[in-house]
């Protein structure tokens, strides 16, 4: 995966840069927004990583230059000012998520990866069918089955489970859940999200040998055939 | 400081340059204009009357005086001149050959050549009777006589020319009176008005140059420089109020962090010390990573109640349905709550719309709900029975958290809502004393209250908010209290 990051502090990007490096990607630096915006603009990104106050060009007109050009690169904006409004701001100049700093790197690696695969899968309507390993999610219909059996939901348990299987084989961060799952967009501090995973984990993989919900340690939770390192 | 370019100005000249003189001056103008031009047309017009007088009396002299001659010859016209000559007030008359000889009249001496002209015109003249006085202004007619003789009659006209003079001067005297008069009154409005504003600009720079407390003199005339005065000290009082709430927040924020900033460091220096193996080494450095993010949390919420205190978050504010956020929030804490070995129960009326943001009450809600999971449990530890409801009270969303536990003393409950304030008995659990201070300033932003009441045993958190009316509010009875 191609990253571009786009950030005039220069200790937070080498940062960034050395991480996504280790975290297998390929990333690329630039220092001010007109810089970011040419490259941005030719480099073939999988995803941008745009702070909102950079030198130049602003980080929000950079985007909504970009899309203005026809550029439809995923594009996740990181901001300091975190108010309350500054969500919609970003979202509506063209930002497709939003990342209040501080942040931790684990949730801003996951979110960049769902937004890279987005990406990669075709821009055609959304399957109605997910489907991991026996688990089956019939989204018109809204059943769930594994192994021909189904499996009663609770609507919000569905559209948890809805959620990870739309992102399968990806890690999705407990914020994610909450504001994806609830739409609220706070820090749950507590293990609120926990439970409910669990309690989804209990319909779904109990009494089958090979669990699919998977807790991935630090970071949040996955779907998907197997286990894997750092799982709990 | 930043020099005022208008301070330097001479007061003559801040006199010249204010809106009141200026707007005076131009009144002054237009009303020495149109008093111009009454005067004058009434002039004009004054002239008009007494020539045309003039003229037609000359007119029909000279028809009857004509007729005397064409039917009686030269010396009738001669008697008759003589005769009007001679009458008190008589016009004037001349009859002379058609070389300019005097025949007849009481005309004396002319400028020469007036004989020669026809129509009407005006000429100096003398009578026959005062040849020595200074020659007068006439407006004469002169016609050919047949049989090569000149009629001459005329009127005097000193008296319109006076006439015009007092006009002249009436010109004169009123357009001094209204010249001086106009500028007095500018001048006067003019100081009247700086006055107030050089004492509003003073009363501002003191503000400036650092005595916050200073406000703005208020008349007491309720005009337009009262009104914006008044609109000036709201706002200074606002922007001290915001200044005293920075300076609270920023005081506590450096004092507050001063503690887990320490116990991170110690952390650090600890493991530094005592670890001995890679493996500890790594525990110690995933602690002060977790109580690195403690301290991100922390800021965040400090960050947060600072804004909202601001008041600047009040733009973001939009409609929504107070009910479903409760429920929301509700459920999501149901599962932890039941986990844990409680309950929650819910029961929340429909339909409460509030203008405001169903972030900030989620939020507000999760901070309280997760209060209640944490200190409502009973001594030994065991989850208790939580219940959360929303209703309309009225013009007022009433939502309430309530829990069994210890509950807090009367004493304490205003304390809590402080930041970082947290209990005795809570110091052994995680938290950071904010929690509540959120959800209060949440409230505060939607002009709502939190009150916390004895729940008997245990707390009630209750969260009081302004319902936004779209339609004509049900009848719902209001409690007398």
């Amino acid at each position: 995966m191609r990253i571009l990051i786009i950030e005039d502090d220069k200790e937070a990007a080498s940062y960034l840069v050395k991480a996504f490096r280790e975290s297998g990607h390929v990333a690329d630096h630039a220092a001010d927004g007109l810089d970011g915006y040419a490259m941005a603009e030719s480099g073939d990104y999988d995803v941008l990583i745009v702070d909102r106050m950079l030198p130049k060009l602003d980080g929000l007109s950079l985007i909504r230059s970009l899309r203005e050009q026809k550029v439809e690169t995923p594009v996740l904006i990181l901001s300091a000012l975190g108010q309350v409004d500054d969500r919609v701001k970003g979202l509506r100049a063209g930002g497709d998520d939003y990342l209040p700093k501080p942040y931790a790197f684990s949730e801003l690696l996951a979110r960049i990866e769902v937004l890279a695969r987005r990406r990669a899968s075709a821009p055609s309507a959304e399957p109605t069918l997910y489907r991991i390993a026996d688990l089956e999610l019939d989204r018109l219909s809204h059943r769930v089955t594994r192994s021909g059996h189904e499996i009663v939901l609770q609507p919000r348990e569905f559209r948890l489970l809805e959620y990870l299987m739309k992102n399968a084989n990806q890690v999705v961060t407990r914020t994610m859940l909450l504001e994806h799952v609830w739409d609220y967009h706070f820090d749950p501090q507590t293990n609120v999200i926990d439970v409910h995973v669990s309690r989804l984990r209990s319909k779904i993989d109990k009494g089958f040998d090979k669990p699919l919900i998977h807790t991935i340690r630090g970071a949040g939770y996955m779907v998907r055939v197997g286990a894997m390192d750092g799982e709990e | 400081m930043v020099r005022n370019e208008f301070a330097r100005m001479t007061s003559l000249g801040k006199l010249f340059r204010t809106t009141a003189f200026k707007l005076s001056f131009t009144y002054l103008v237009v009303f020495t204009l149109f008093a111009f031009a009454t005067l004058g047309y009434v002039a004009w017009s004054a002239q008009k009357v007494l020539t045309d007088q003039f003229v037609s009396s000359i007119e029909s002299e000279i028809n009857s005086l004509a007729g005397i001659y064409r039917s009686g010859g030269l010396r009738r016209l001669v008697n008759a001149v003589e005769r009007r000559s001679r009458a008190p007030g008589a016009s004037l008359y001349l009859v002379t050959t058609s070389l300019g000889e005097r025949v007849a009249g009481n005309v004396g001496a002319l400028p020469p050549g007036v004989v020669d002209r026809f129509g009407e015109f005006e000429t100096l003249y003398n009578r026959t009777d005062e040849t020595d006085s200074k020659p007068n202004v006439a407006l004469v007619r002169v016609y050919q006589l047949p049989g090569d003789f000149r009629l001459l009659v005329g009127r005097d006209i000193e008296e319109r020319i006076r006439l015009q003079d007092v006009i002249h001067r009436a010109f004169g005297y009123s357009i001094l009176f209204i010249g001086v008069l106009g500028c007095l009154g500018s001048w006067f409005i003019a100081r009247r008005v700086l006055k107030r504003v050089d004492d509003m600009t003073d009363t501002t720079r003191d503000i400036m140059a650092g005595d916050l407390d200073g406000r703005l003199r208020i008349a007491g005339t309720g005009d337009e420089l009262d009104r914006l005065a008044q609109n000036l000290n709201d706002m200074l009082d606002r922007i001290g109020e915001l200044m005293r709430g920075m300076r609270e927040v920023s005081d506590n924020i450096a004092h507050d962090l001063k503690t887990p900033l320490t116990r991170l460091r110690n952390k650090a220096d600890e493991a530094l010390r005592t670890a001995k193996t890679p493996d500890e080494l790594k525990a110690a450095l995933e602690a002060t990573i977790e109580e690195s993010d403690n301290l991100i949390r922390i800021f965040n919420a400090l960050l947060m109640i600072a804004r909202l205190e601001a008041g600047n978050a009040r733009e973001a504010l939009a409609d929504f349905d107070a009910s479903e956020a409760v429920r929301d929030v509700a459920e999501l804490y149901e599962a932890l709550a039941e986990e844990a070995g409680g309950s929650l129960e819910v029961s929340v009326e429909e339909g409460l719309p509030i203008h405001g943001s169903r972030e900030l009450l989620g939020q507000a809600m999760a901070n309280l709900l997760d209060n209640a999971l944490k200190y409502g449990a009973s001594h030994d530890g065991r989850a208790q029975k939580i219940s959360v409801s929303a209703q309309r009270i009225g013009s007022e969303a009433r939502i309430v958290v309530a829990d069994r536990g210890p509950g807090i003393p009367e004493s304490e409950r205003s304390h809590v809502l402080e930041r970082f304030v947290r209990l005795e008995t809570a110091r052994s659990r995680p938290g950071f004393g904010l929690g509540l201070s959120l959800a209060a300033a949440v409230a505060r932003l939607h002009e709502g209250r939190l009150l916390l009441e004895d729940n008997a045993p245990g707390l009630r958190v209750i969260l009081l908010l302004p319902l936004k009316e779209v339609s004509v509010p049900q009848a719902v009875p209001v409690p007398a209290a």
